[in-house]
């Protein structure tokens, strides 16, 4: 849950702040994307997410909780419709901000902030092979079995292939035991041009 | 209401406004070579991290 803003609000009431931020919302979603200060995009982005989150969860309750905020109908069908299954696989985060510098006049800091693209195929894949795996970076494995042995015939011939030798040889009692694992590496290895 | 005992001298006037200093800005180049501000869209260019982010 977002952290409750301290502090004055925007507009200078709360009621103001809640029209302000409800107007903001509905032009984001109409639009993808809006220009305005920076203090309100940063304002406008936890309150804009959980309508989002609303909208991914589509049922009737979450539909009305939306419409207290939006009071346009067509963009809280857009919203539903569009937005929310579109996010479907993203957990959080689909607003970006990005800093646009002051703003001629009263030199206001002004920034866009708009809605994120769906994650491509490629994305997706990482994110459950990281999940899968349970870490975002493997750990280092010194080489083993047949990543070793073409390593070692190879080291004359590639600085690659030569460092992984070593690294093998630092390794040598306890290896042949991944030998099948790693035949994909070794593959990877041997067709690498020599840097 | 409180009022000023003494006129502030010409000299304290100085020294404290010799203390009024504009600071130079940092600067950062875009990815296409322009000076900005980091963390800031090029105005130039209208790009962000090689995102298109304004039409200009």
């Amino acid at each position: 849950m977002p952290t409750p803003t301290k502090g004055a609000r925007l507009g200078g009431s709360p009621a103001h702040e809640r029209l302000l931020l409800a107007n903001l919302a509905t032009a984001l979603f109409e639009h993808g994307g809006i220009t305005t200060t920076e203090a309100k995009a940063r304002r406008l982005r936890p309150y804009a997410e959980r309508l989002v989150t609303h909208a991914k969860r589509g049922d009737l309750h979450a539909r009305r909780r939306v419409m207290r905020v939006v009071r346009n109908n067509s963009v809280v069908h857009t919203l539903f419709t569009e937005i929310g299954p579109r996010y479907a696989d993203r957990p959080g985060g689909y607003t970006r901000i990005v800093k646009l510098g002051p703003r001629r006049g009263d030199a206001a800091p002004m920034a866009r902030i708009e809605l994120v693209e769906a994650l491509t195929v490629a994305q997706t894949a990482v994110s459950e092979a990281e999940r899968a795996r349970g870490t975002r970076f493997a750990a280092r494995k010194a080489p083993t079995g047949a990543t070793a042995e073409a390593a070692d015939d190879l080291k004359n011939e590639s600085p690659t292939a030569a460092a992984v030798a070593a690294e093998a040889q630092a390794e040598q009692p306890t290896a042949e035991a991944g030998a099948a694992d790693d035949a994909a590496t070794t593959e990877a290895k041997d067709t690498k041009p020599e840097s | 209401m409180a009022v000023p005992k003494r006129r502030t001298s010409r000299s304290n006037t100085r020294s404290r406004r010799a203390q009024w200093k504009a600071k130079a800005p940092a600067l950062a180049k875009c990815s296409r070579g322009h000076t900005i501000r980091p963390h800031t869209m090029c105005p130039t260019c209208g790009r962000y991290n090689d995102r298109q982010v304004l039409d200009v």
